[in-house]
């Protein structure tokens, strides 16, 4: 890895992206990667469990199968075509409609105002992370749906008998039943989300640059490897940092898909 | 468990007067309902998502859907170009990554279910397959594009081919282990009891007995790699004819990609075409494969 050797620890931190002078860090995209996970996990997982409690307590027997499945359909469709949608139908549209209205409301509020500053353009890390929530959600529901499937009748039925509402039986026994196996789905999510390229890449704008703003263009590993590695030439620097880049995606994902592994081995296999 | 603020409530002796008893089961109630509406509200957004993506797919592919693309090959800009390049090259390397795949998912998929049981290497093989099913496709590109491409020095139809197969492989693994672990024991024992040696009884009993779930898995592996992009971005590249296997090889993932993010009219609508082409299939294919398997 001569990109480690040019520079360094220094790689990790700098912030700095030019083919040109090759200078080379992988910070911007670091955190880009992370920021469009998180923000998607958080619009995904409230969606993600609303799905999983319809399908399991809520929904009639007729309908349970039709709506899993075309949940299911969802995580089938590829990710180039949710790149396509994003860019050519939900980017215009949040940006016509609901980035003005939390930069309107939110963007007022001291502090939390520069995260809802307003910018122009359609891509921005806000689209990307709606798009990959959207990706997401289908695993998350799957994975939670399973998890709460484990539960045995007998202590749902105790609840119930208690005289406890739908509701009550999902929070005071279910979900402390499943828990470790819940956060395990959701990991597997995040997962999912740190390595997406094709969507994010169509959405986010591919700007090297971190921003305050979350309507503010940026980039992540994935889209960044995907954008250049066409451009590198074999045996230059600039390949050998891409490269790196996604060794740093590797070690990533890794941990977090081996982690929400041993949180869900003993419940079920996903 | 039981001290979550309703169970404790309705449990707890301590003497209530009616007045309140009866607002707090109207509270109760409230939340209930709250809670169903907003997971009713959840399922509708999930499900108007998928609405909108085949409906704007529908809206703005199928009017270039015409037979003239599926037989003209990709070509410049304002010049009535087709797919029918990518639409081979994609056919080729999803057939020949699945017949690279599938075969060895199998065989580790029985070796799972039939041999390896709860020992140590056996919980290592399922480790790393269950981490590969999930991994960054990007990942397997870069890795297949180590392996295979920088060495022999080019881009290949047969590098996207094998960046294919590694991603079959897990899917496969997992459905076979699965549909084997459903055969009953006694289903077993009947076929060594005739004297049957274990490859004979996996062979002829095992197999036969879970083939369409077998079948579903290799299906869903198909429908899985044929939108694949990433990894074919760093294998067979993409070019704009037909071409061999040692060459780079043109796919309609990828021509999406290119034609979608392009400045021509023309291109962007071949994009959609092709983006409406290839999710019909996919989405078809697992239908399909759930309908094989719906039985168990």
């Amino acid at each position: 890895m001569p990109a480690f050797r040019a520079e360094g620890f220094g790689f990790l931190v700098s912030s700095s992206w030019n083919p040109v002078t090759e200078r080379f860090g992988a910070l911007v995209s670091v955190y880009g990667t992370v920021v469009t996970s998180i923000l998607a996990l958080i619009v995904a997982v409230p969606l993600a469990f609303g799905i999983a409690y319809f399908l399991t307590e809520l929904a009639p027997a007729w309908l349970r199968r039709p709506i899993g499945t075309a949940v299911e359909l969802l995580a089938a469709v590829p990710s180039i075509i949710y790149g396509m949608w994003g860019f050519f139908a939900l980017a215009p549209w949040l940006s016509r409609t609901v980035e003005p209205a939390l930069s309107h409301s939110l963007g007022r509020v001291p502090m939390l105002g520069q995260v809802f500053a307003a910018a122009p353009g359609n891509a921005s890390i806000f689209t990307a992370a709606i798009v990959l929530a959207v990706m997401i959600i289908p695993f998350i529901a799957a994975t939670m749906r399973d998890v709460f499937l484990t539960v045995p009748a007998m202590h749902k039925e105790s609840a119930f008998g208690l005289g406890c509402t739908t509701w009550e039986v999902m929070r005071s026994i279910v979900l402390p039943y499943t828990g470790t196996a819940v956060v395990g789905g959701i990991m597997l999510g995040l997962g999912r989300a740190l390595g997406e390229t094709m969507a994010v890449t169509f959405v986010i704008g591919n700007t090297n640059r971190i921003s305050a703003s979350v309507f503010a263009p940026g980039n992540t590993i994935a889209s960044l490897v995907a954008l250049e590695f066409p451009e590198a030439d074999q045996g230059s620097l600039h390949l050998s940092a891409l490269l790196a880049l996604g060794f740093i995606l590797f070690v990533i994902s890794f941990v977090v898909l081996a982690i929400s592994r041993l949180l869900l081995r003993p419940r079920v296999r996903v | 468990m039981a001290n979550a603020a309703g169970v404790a409530a309705v449990a707890a002796p301590v003497p209530v007067s009616p007045s309140v008893r009866a607002g707090l089961a109207r509270r109760r109630k409230l939340v209930n309902r709250i809670a169903g509406v907003l997971a009713l509200a959840a399922t509708g957004v999930a499900l108007a998502a998928l609405a909108w993506i085949l409906v704007s797919l529908f809206l703005l592919g199928l009017p270039g859907l015409k037979p003239m693309v599926l037989w003209t090959i990709t070509k410049a800009p304002g010049s009535n170009g087709g797919l029918a390049n990518a639409i081979v090259g994609s056919v080729v390397q999803t057939a020949l990554g699945t017949a690279m795949g599938a075969p060895v998912g199998l065989l580790v998929g029985t070796y799972l279910a039939e041999y390896a049981g709860r020992s140590a290497l056996g919980n290592a093989v399922r480790f790393v397959s269950d981490i590969l099913l999930s991994a960054p496709s990007i990942l397997i590109g870069l890795f297949i594009y180590s392996v295979l491409v920088a060495p022999f020095g080019g881009f290949s139809g047969f590098a996207g081919a094998a960046a294919l197969a590694v991603i079959v492989i897990p899917i496969v693994v997992r459905t076979t282990e699965d549909m084997l672990r459903l055969v009953p024991v006694s289903l077993r024992e009947a076929s060594i009891a005739l004297g049957a040696p274990r490859w004979r009884t996996i062979v002829y009993i095992c197999y036969r007995a879970v083939l369409d779930g077998i079948m579903t898995g290799i299906l869903l592996a198909v429908a899985r790699v044929a939108g694949e992009t990433a990894p074919l971005l760093f294998t067979s590249l993409g070019n704009s004819d037909f071409s061999g296997l040692g060459s780079a090889m043109s796919s309609l993932p990828i021509t999406i990609y290119q034609y979608a993010a392009s400045a021509f009219d023309d291109w962007v609508q071949l994009a959609w075409t092709g983006a409406l082409l290839i999710t019909l299939g996919v989405l078809t294919i697992n239908i399909l494969a759930r309908l094989l398997v719906r039985r168990r």
